[in-house]
Order: structure tokens, then C-alpha cells, then sequence
């Protein structure tokens, strides 16, 4: 970004807004944003927290829990739906519509089936995350080359062999955009399901915080949500460039 | 050539003649409304080069994949070795139009990914590998990846891939359509001194009339849709001189030019 001519470094929105925020925060204007710099400094006091421990383990549990099915169900989903025109029109509309649906609504008909414990918050992770994977996967399965397809064929390649050795590596790097693409909405998943749940971890501490009027912790437990969703996708993202060695030439 | 030595030659040449592949009766329809080929009768000598000739569209690559098992026939069968085509097989090795190597493998793995696929243990695969990759003059470039080459010596790693697996037939679709000019003059005559120690069939689909008659022991011109065998010709030329000297040649540039006049009827 510039402006007249000068160059804008990427973290001037970033620290605009923050400056927006003290500033806000400061007129003590509207009560619920305490200034940014209040916040700051009630992040080591959450992180330190018993309580915050407690609430962290059991979201990452359950997020991992939840990530790893959506990994395991959705990459072979999409792939049936890369390779067979059939199970794509039966599975394409079902995928597309909860795609794009708010699946927030079904979160209490979760908690129906589920009850109000865990495996409601990990089907909710498993829910946001699971169909994003699922359709990136079947983008990257349609798109390899036809002819590295043929050519497996021509030495007498396996379904199997021309699965594992050429689809998933020429898929990979649509594969690993879903995967993230999964992982920022596991991350609202988790979240949400916690919130509805609201007596089970960081729900709880959410709950607790606003309940109580605590708007600087409740901010920085914020915070550290959002520094958690980044951090795992930029982890993801990582791993892509390290494949992208490969992705610009693809078909070459 | 006397009418004597003209003779032997054609002793020799049926005698040589005994065909790897035979095509009978073949037709390749597309959906209903595109009639690739037509009624395509030919033999593939053994140890020979043939050309497959013609405009594009005409079929050349649905041919060679019908060969390949790589597609099915509409009509008719293909034999390799006195046995029907229903599928690809091992005595015959494809060698693609845009390379078809696997981006993210080095180039050792690339040219034994045959063989890989055939569950040869990594070792041995890679001696194999590695030998052929010094054929085609690539030493020294084992462990680089694809986008590191040219287009010429990416080709030269689907060739070594589709020596390694130790085919009868080599089937090649426009091999040098990807290569720049200098680089395919180059590889041409690396191909033609790799025919001398490796006793190949090849079967090479080009739309060049020059490197048809440069490469060929006989050339199949195809016409256009629906492709149909219009002539075979075969260019005798001697090519124990210098590839500048056959370009010279009075027979190398009879046949290119009768060709062409065959050929111009089709032109648009
Ligand atoms: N999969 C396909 N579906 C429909 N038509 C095709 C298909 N592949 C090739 N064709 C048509 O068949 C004809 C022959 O194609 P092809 O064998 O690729 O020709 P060539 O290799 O001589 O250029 C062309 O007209 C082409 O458009
Ligand atoms: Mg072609």
C-alpha cells in the first residue's frame, strides 16, 4: 500500500486501529473498550490465571479433536468428489450449502444431539471446518494434469499408486489452503460452541468476564483468541510456501 | 542405389519386417458427432522408426494413445507382439508432448517413477535410472527438479523414463513440439545415435515434414478428419554422414519436397 508516493508498511492498519482504540478507550467514552494499553497489560494476568489454564487445555483439545476429523473426513470427501461426477452431484450441493450456511443456527441442535459437554464443542469445530477442506480438495483433485494421470496409467499404475503417488502430492498445495482455510473457521467453531455451551471453558471464562462487567479481561481474552487463530494459520501457511517450490509449475 | 542392392534392402527390410504392432481395422469415434480416425490399417516393423505425419487434429495423439491402451478403440484392434490391446503394458513405454514428469520428484526419481510403480526396490531402480539419464546426456542433473531444466532436457527425462522400464515400443507424441529449435536439432541427432545402441521400435507422432524424413525409416501420412492412412513413404536415406550432410542430401530434400506437395492439398 501507498499513499502519495509513500510506502505504507503492512501493520499501519493494524496499529491505526489500536490507536483508535486507546484513544476511545481513554475518553472513557463507551464502557465496554477500556483502553488498548489496559488491556495489554491484563493479558499476563489472564495467561497466568488457573482458570485460563484450565479453559486452554480443554479449547485446544477440543479444537485438535475437532481439526483432525475434519481433516480425515473432509480430504477424503473431496476427493471422491474430485475423481467421481456421480458423488459430486450427490455430495456438491450438501457441501456448497454449509459451506456458505450460518452454522451458528445449528449449534443448539448440536447441543440436542450432543449434550452439554465436550463432543457438542468438538462436532461444532468439526462442523465450521470440516467442508472448506472438503471443497479446496476437490478443486486440487480436478485439477491435476491430465496428462500425469495418463502417464501413471501408461506404466501401469494402481488406483492406489496414482492415488498416493501422484493425486494428493499434485493436490497438495489446495489440499493445505483448505486445511487453513479450516483451521481460522475451526478456530470461530470453537469458539461459538463454547459460547452456546457457556459452562465449559473459555465460554465459561467469557461468560464470567462479561457477566461481571470485567471488559479488560474479557478484551484480552479476546485477544489471545484471535493471536491463536493467526498463529495456526500462519503455521499452515508456512508449510505452504514450503511446498510452493512446486506450485507455480505444476503442470509444467 | 542399384536395382540389386535395392533388392537385398528389401530382403533384409521383411526380414526385419516381422511387425511388433498391427493395426487392423481401426476407428476412433469421439462422442457421436467427432470422427477422429477411420478405418486405419498399418504394421509397425520391428526395430523401425515410423513417422506419424499430418496436420493437427488429424489424429496423430488419438492414434498413439489407442497404441498405448492409453484409450479405447471405436472399432477395429491393435496387436503388439501377436496380442491384442486392452490396455497399456509393459512392452511399450510413452514418452508425452509436454514432458508429463512430476514437479515436486527430482529428476533420478522421475526417470525411474517407471519402474518405482513397478515395485523395483529404490536401489536397483536408480542404478537403472541413472544409467539411462547418462544416455540421454543428462549426468550431472540427477538431483535437480523439473522447473530447474529447459524444455529440452525435461524431455530428455521422459525419455530416460521410458527407456528404464526396458519397452519393445517407444511411443512418441510430438516430443519436440515443447523444445526450442537449436535444442530439438540437438536432441534429434541424440536420438538418432540412441536408436543405434538401444534396439527400440519407435513410433513418433510429429507434425514437422523435415523431422519426420530427418528421423524416420518410414513416414505415415494421415490426412485430415477423419484421419485415414493416405501414403506411406520411406525416405532411404543413408544416415552414416553428418547430420549437416543428410540435410543436404538430394533424397532427403526429394522426399521433404514431395511431401510437402502431398501435403499442400490439405493446407488452409
Ligand atoms: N477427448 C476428446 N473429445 C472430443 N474430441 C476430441 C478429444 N480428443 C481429441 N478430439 C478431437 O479429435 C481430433 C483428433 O485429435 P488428436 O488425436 O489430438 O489430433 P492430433 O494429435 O493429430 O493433433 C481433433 O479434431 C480433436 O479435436
Ligand atoms: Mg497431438
Amino acid at each position: 500500500m501507498t499513499i502519495a508516493g509513500y510506502r505504507i508498511p503492512p501493520m499501519f492498519s493494524l496499529i491505526f486501529w489500536a490507536i483508535v482504540w486507546e484513544i476511545v478507550g481513554r475518553l472513557g467514552l463507551v464502557f465496554l473498550f477500556p483502553p488498548l494499553s489496559h488491556v495489554v497489560m491484563e493479558l499476563g494476568q489472564v495467561l497466568g490465571s488457573g482458570q485460563f489454564l484450565g479453559a486452554a487445555l480443554l479449547t485446544l483439545k477440543c479444537f485438535f479433536i475437532g481439526i483432525g476429523i475434519a481433516i480425515a473426513v473432509g480430504v477424503p470427501l473431496g476427493y471422491l468428489m474430485g475423481r467421481s461426477d456421480t458423488a459430486d452431484k450427490l455430495l456438491g450441493i450438501w457441501v456448497n450449502l454449509f459451506v456458505s450456511a450460518p452454522l451458528s443456527a445449528l449449534v443448539p441442535v448440536i447441543m440436542i444431539l450432543f449434550g452439554m459437554g465436550e463432543a457438542t464443542i468438538i462436532v461444532t469445530v468439526v462442523l465450521f471446518a470440516v467442508w472448506i477442506i472438503a471443497l479446496d480438495t476437490r478443486a486440487g483433485v480436478r485439477d491435476v494434469s491430465p496428462s500425469l494421470l495418463a502417464m501413471a496409467q501408461s506404466f501401469g499404475a494402481t488406483r492406489w499408486q496414482t492415488t498416493t503417488k501422484i493425486i494428493f502430492f499434485a493436490a497438495l498445495p489446495e489440499i493445505l489452503a483448505g486445511i487453513r482455510l479450516g483451521v481460522i473457521r475451526g478456530v470461530k467453531g470453537v469458539v461459538i460452541g463454547q459460547l452456546l455451551v457457556s459452562i465449559l471453558g473459555l465460554g465459561e471464562l467469557f461468560e464470567l468476564y462479561s457477566r461481571n462487567f470485567l471488559m479488560e479481561e474479557f478484551w484480552a481474552l479476546t485477544l489471545i483468541v484471535f493471536g491463536f487463530a493467526l498463529g495456526a494459520a500462519e503455521l499452515i501457511a508456512i508449510l505452504e510456501r514450503k511446498i510452493d517450490f512446486y506450485a507455480g509449475v505444476r503442470h509444467g | 542405389m542399384t536395382a540389386a542392392a535395392r533388392a537385398v534392402r528389401a530382403i533384409s527390410s521383411a526380414d526385419a519386417a516381422k511387425p511388433v504392432v498391427e493395426v487392423r481395422n481401426l476407428g476412433k469415434r469421439y462422442g457421436s458427432q467427432v470422427e477422429a480416425l477411420r478405418d486405419i490399417n498399418l504394421d509397425f516393423p520391428a526395430g523401425q522408426l515410423t513417422s506419424l505425419l499430418g496436420p493437427s487434429g488429424c489424429g496423430k495423439t488419438t492414434l498413439l494413445k489407442i497404441i498405448a491402451g492409453l484409450l479405447p478403440a471405436t472399432n477395429g484392434e491393435v496387436f503388439v507382439n501377436g496380442q491384442k490391446v486392452t490396455g497399456p503394458g509393459p512392452e511399450r513405454a510413452f514418452v508425452f508432448q509436454d514432458f508429463a514428469l512430476l514437479p515436486w520428484a527430482t529428476v533420478v526419481r522421475n526417470a525411474a517413477f517407471g519402474l518405482e510403480l513397478r515395485g523395483v526396490p529404490v536401489a536397483e531402480r536408480e542404478k537403472t535410472a541413472r544409467h539411462y539419464i547418462d544416455q540421454v546426456g543428462l549426468s550431472g542433473f540427477e538431483n535437480r527438479y523439473p522447473h530447474e531444466l529447459s524444455g529440452g532436457m525435461r524431455q530428455r527425462v521422459g525419455l530416460a523414463r521410458a527407456l528404464a522400464v526396458n519397452a519393445d515400443v517407444l511411443l512418441l507424441d510430438e516430443p519436440f513440439s515443447a523444445v526450442d529449435e537449436q535444442n530439438r536439432r540437438k536432441f534429434q541427432e541424440d536420438l538418432l545415435k540412441l536408436r543405434q545402441v538401444e534396439n527400440k521400435t519407435l513410433i513418433f507422432v510429429t507434425h514437422s515434414i523435415e523431422e519426420a524424413v530427418y528421423l524416420s525409416d518410414r513416414i505415415v501420412l494421415l490426412s485430415p478428419r477423419p484421419g485415414r492412412v493416405s501414403e506411406v513413404i520411406e525416405p532411404r536415406i543413408s544416415r552414416d554422414r553428418s547430420p549437416d550432410q543428410i540435410r543436404r542430401d538430394s533424397a532427403y530434400l526429394d522426399t521433404v519436397e514431395t511431401i510437402w506437395r502431398g501435403l499442400r492439398d490439405y493446407a488452409d
